[in-house]
């Protein structure tokens, strides 16, 4: 899939202000940090998931846990291609029965992705609930899905690309948004 | 008064000759291209053709009695002629066996009446091929077979007293013992060549030391009480060191390789693929140089095919499963051609040595393996060492398919064949 | 990841470690509430043993279901390959009715290979042990084990060294092994008598003894081999209790291993003969842990053949997604 670079639609003041504003939202709607887990999905929702940790702590004053959840297994297009690699799941000692689940991932586009976490995480346990927080929804859902928790709606046309750029993975802060030109 | 002329062929490949066969022999060898015709005869341009005499395979399994499924002595020497043949003997180890006259009578009659080639029928050196009693092989000697050729091949005539006896015995009436060479402990189901490739394979290995041992045991009984020894279907090294060593002593022992010995080995068992699984194994690299050296040189006399048709269902399996043997009467001409002429270790006329007149005088058959020359039987194959013969089932003419040549391109066709002046094959077909 | 899995010489580095990591994953399932993935549901795996093998069978039955894979199985015993049905026959039958993996452990080597080239199925097949040539998921499960105790369950295993112990002759284990931990960089000793050791075994990617008491105060790792009763018949070794002091792990050995290491089996044990008690159900050993890892390691042999897209014909290789 060849792209241009495509315009820059975040910078790294925006993200890291949107971020900031999410992390006082989840406090906000669950009255304080007790009780809750980030689960992030791989690979840029566990970052994001670690940053958002780290900006509730320092408003809180309490660490809380952040876990990784892989999906892949519980897919839904698995037959569509080759097996993929699976990533880790990283869970608490305690699991997750009981806790303030919320899921966190860099893009929401047809939901599948958060259909198949949610198959995930039922097999692992019962939270007391499940919130999504996503950095970007560009829309086009295929299936009724909706985040809670949205860093930036973005309304994109089905022929273009969103790039969501993470300093731990891709060297910089930014989102962008390409055509997709056919190679 | 049917007859051929030959015109332009090159005589064992050497200078170009017109051949004249009449009335079952060859009336006349001329300067090439002289005649135009010859009344009463037919003529066929040879240019480019080699002519050799009509080959004779010392060893081949016709099948009949008994697995008519797999091959008939129809089908067999139909494609005996198709591979130049026209005399081969026929082994013993048929259903019912062929050890006693009866039998053997019967199978000489069957190839006289299929009229593709003589048919010289083996005797078995022991009652069914049991390897504890022997065999009335002068009842065989002296019946219309004419037996002089006596073998238990499938088995081996391990028992050294009952080996002893049988070279002892044919010694009244000239007959040679032609000896599969295994040492049946040392090959308790055994499935390959033991080495390297058979110990990743995980298939049971034949050891090489298995084939010597017993040929080395052969030849110094026969030197002790003074008889004949033929080694049938060579295949190591250590057996031509064996067979060099036992003819420097002047020991009366001939020796066959097949051509899939000249040309394959054991590497190709690792497919699994059961097309390879013979009886002695494909050896190694080394073992198939040993050999061509050893028939360039004269250690080992004769190519013999050891043609072993089996039915599709019996090579359909797993190896362990499948039987030994493959096929080898259509296209022995051209895998020897490939691995001993066009390697420049064999002429043509030393390719007719060992391919027509060892044979015939090993198998003591008077009328074949002679020169091509005026008088002589007009037995006679012409070969095109130019042409390509793809091997596919569909120009396989026996009853069975396991040929380990299929696919392949091998060099040279044989383009006609006379049996005493008639034609059993012309222009690359069968005639019948 | 190919189409089948019958060899460990068919599997590179990368394949290796992508099975070990993808099997770690798959071990959770084990310690979860829910012991299942809905990942091969729909699919059906048949398990074609020609050999009697509870153990075996069970775990590829386990992995599969664990997968939510359907499974079906086939033993010999009074089926109608006993009345002497052909492998392929048998093949056609398991291809009408839909097989998307065949698990087969036959008595003859090659039998899964035939069975994946001949032309008779369009679906994975997976050699549970074929003769004395193979059993690629038993070196697998073996490699895992080794792993975990030795290199926290993390990359290969280089300069590691196993000492493999028995009748390597007849041991489709120890072929795989020594494939397999070649590829992953360990050091392989085969010891056994002359008698149990193959012809050619100097071409192998491994160091050969007669003498296990030289080698055993140096491994990370002694795997014993079952040693069958009847080969004493066949002249092999000349008794049970000679084969026992020459070649067997007790206490003695036992305790000459240096810390760390640890004990293995591929199973099903002679108690005193090739293997003590002691050092069967010591501290040292993992022998039980290697039947639980083999559920593991199945899963994810399962999964990277079947998981996936279905490859088209002749065994292509297929690029798995990072």
């Amino acid at each position: 899939m060849g792209s241009t670079q495509g315009r820059t639609v975040l910078d790294e003041g925006d993200l890291s202000r949107a971020l900031t504003r999410i992390a006082h939202q989840i406090l906000e709607r669950n009255r304080g940090a007790e009780g809750l887990l980030l689960l992030g999905i791989p690979t840029r929702g566990v970052h994001l998931a670690n940053r958002l940790a780290g900006l509730i702590s320092k408003i809180e004053g309490l660490e809380i846990p952040v876990g990784t959840l892989d999906v892949t297994l519980h897919r839904d297009d698995l037959r569509l291609r080759p097996a993929r690699t699976l990533t880790p799941t990283v869970m608490p000692v305690d699991g997750l029965d009981g806790r303030i689940v919320v899921l966190v991932d860099d893009v929401l586009f047809s939901g599948r992705t958060i259909r198949a976490a949610l198959d995930a995480i039922g097999e692992i346990g019962r939270p007391a609930s499940v919130q999504l927080a996503v950095l970007i929804d560009r829309g086009h859902r295929q299936l009724p899905i909706r985040a809670d928790y949205v860093g930036k709606n973005l309304p994109t046309s089905l022929q273009e690309v969103v790039k969501v750029s993470l300093t731990e993975v891709d060297g910089d802060d930014r989102v962008s948004i390409s055509e997709v030109t056919n190679a | 008064m049917s007859g051929y002329l030959l015109r332009g062929v090159s005589l064992l490949g050497n200078e170009q000759v017109d051949l004249h066969l009449d009335n079952g022999v060859i009336a006349e060898v001329s300067e090439p291209n002289t005649k135009l015709r010859i009344t009463g005869a037919k003529t066929i341009q040879g240019d480019g053709l080699i002519a050799l005499p009509g080959l004779v395979d010392l060893h081949t399994h016709l099948r009949e009695p008994g697995r008519e499924d797999a091959e008939t002595i129809e089908s067999g020497t139909r494609a005996a002629a198709l591979g130049g043949y026209t005399a081969v003997h026929a082994m013993a180890n048929t259903d019912p066996v062929a050890d006693t006259a009866g039998v053997v009578e019967q199978v000489w009659r069957l190839g006289k009446e299929a009229g593709f080639c003589d048919v010289y029928p083996i005797g078995a050196v022991t009652i069914g091929l049991g390897g504890e009693r022997l065999a009335e092989l002068g009842a065989m000697a002296d019946s219309h077979a004419r037996v002089r050729v006596f073998s238990d091949d499938g088995k081996c005539v391990s028992d050294p007293i009952l080996m002893r006896r049988a070279l002892e015995y044919v010694k009244s009436f000239g007959g040679v013992i032609a000896q599969h060479a295994q040492e049946p402990r040392l090959t308790e189901g055994a499935q390959m060549n033991e080495g390297e490739v058979s110990a990743t394979l995980g298939l049971k290995g034949w050891p090489a030391v298995a084939e010597e041992a017993i040929i080395a045991r052969d030849v110094l009984l026969t030197e002790h009480v003074g008889s004949k020894l033929h080694i049938c279907h060579v295949s190591t090294a250590g057996s031509v060191e064996i067979l060099r060593w036992a003819k420097s002593r002047g020991i009366n022992v001939t020796a066959e390789v097949t051509p899939h010995h000249l040309l394959l080995t054991d590497e190709l068992a690792r497919g699994y693929d059961p097309i390879y699984k013979v009886n002695p194994p494909l050896r190694t690299a080394k073992d198939v140089q040993a050999l061509r050296q050893a028939l360039a040189e004269g250690v080992i006399d004769a190519v013999a095919t050891d043609h072993a048709p089996h039915p599709i269902e019996d090579k359909d399996c797993e190896w362990q499963a499948a039987a030994f043997g493959m096929l080898g009467l259509q296209s022995a001409l051209s895998v020897v051609q490939q691995t001993m002429v066009d390697t420049g270790l064999l002429t043509w006329a030393q390719v007719a040595e060992r391919m027509s007149s060892k044979p015939a005088r090993i198998g003591q058959i008077a009328n074949h393996g002679r020169p091509l020359s005026a008088g002589e039987p007009a037995n006679i194959t012409l070969y095109d060492p130019t042409a390509l013969t793809l091997i596919s089932e569909t120009n396989i003419v026996s009853k069975s398919r396991n040929s380990p040549y299929l696919g392949m391109s091998l060099p040279g066709q044989v383009i006609a064949t006379f049996l005493r002046g008639m034609p059993t094959v012309l222009n690359g077909s069968s005639i019948r | 990841m190919h189409r089948h899995l019958l060899s460990a010489a068919d599997l590179s580095l990368e394949d290796t470690l992508l099975i070990l990591d993808t099997a770690e994953e798959m071990s959770r399932v084990a310690d979860a509430p829910v012991r299942k993935l809905p990942t091969l549901r729909g699919r059906t795996v048949v398990n074609l043993f020609f050999e009697d093998s509870t153990r075996t069978r069970i775990s590829f039955e386990a992995a599969a279901k664990r997968l939510s894979a359907d499974v079906i199985n086939f033993s010999a015993k009074g089926s109608s390959v006993s009345k002497g049905e052909s492998l392929k026959d048998t093949a056609l039958t398991l291809e009408a009715m839909g097989a998307d993996a065949v698990v087969i452990r036959h008595s003859a080597s090659g039998a899964p290979h035939r069975l994946a080239n001949a032309g008779w199925l369009r679906g994975s097949v997976l050699n549970a042990g074929d003769g004395t040539h193979e059993h690629p998921t038993q070196a697998l499960l073996d490699a895992f084990t080794m792993r975990r105790h030795l290199r926290a369950g993390k990359g290969d295993l280089s300069g590691i060294q196993v000492a493999i112990v028995g009748d390597v002759l007849h041991s489709r284990v120890a072929r795989s092994n020594v494939i397999l931990l070649a590829t992953l960089g360990a050091q392989v000793t085969l010891v056994a008598p002359a008698t149990l050791l193959p012809v050619g075994v100097e071409s192998w990617p491994c160091s050969v003894s007669y003498d296990l008491d030289s080698v055993i105060a140096k491994v990370d790792v002694v795997m014993a081999l079952r040693v069958q009763l009847e080969r004493m018949n066949a002249a092999f070794f000349p008794s049970a209790r000679e084969y026992s002091r020459r070649f067997g792990l007790d206490s003695t050995r036992l305790a000459r291993l240096p810390d760390g290491a640890i004990v293995m089996h591929p199973g099903p044990m002679n108690r005193g003969l090739e293997i003590s008690a002691e050092a069967a159900d010591g501290l040292r050993s993992v022998i039980v842990e290697q039947v639980a890892n083999g559920v593991s390691v199945r899963m994810a042999v399962l999964y990277l053949l079947l998981g996936g897209a279905q490859l088209a014909e002749h065994g292509q290789k297929a690029l798995v997604e990072a």
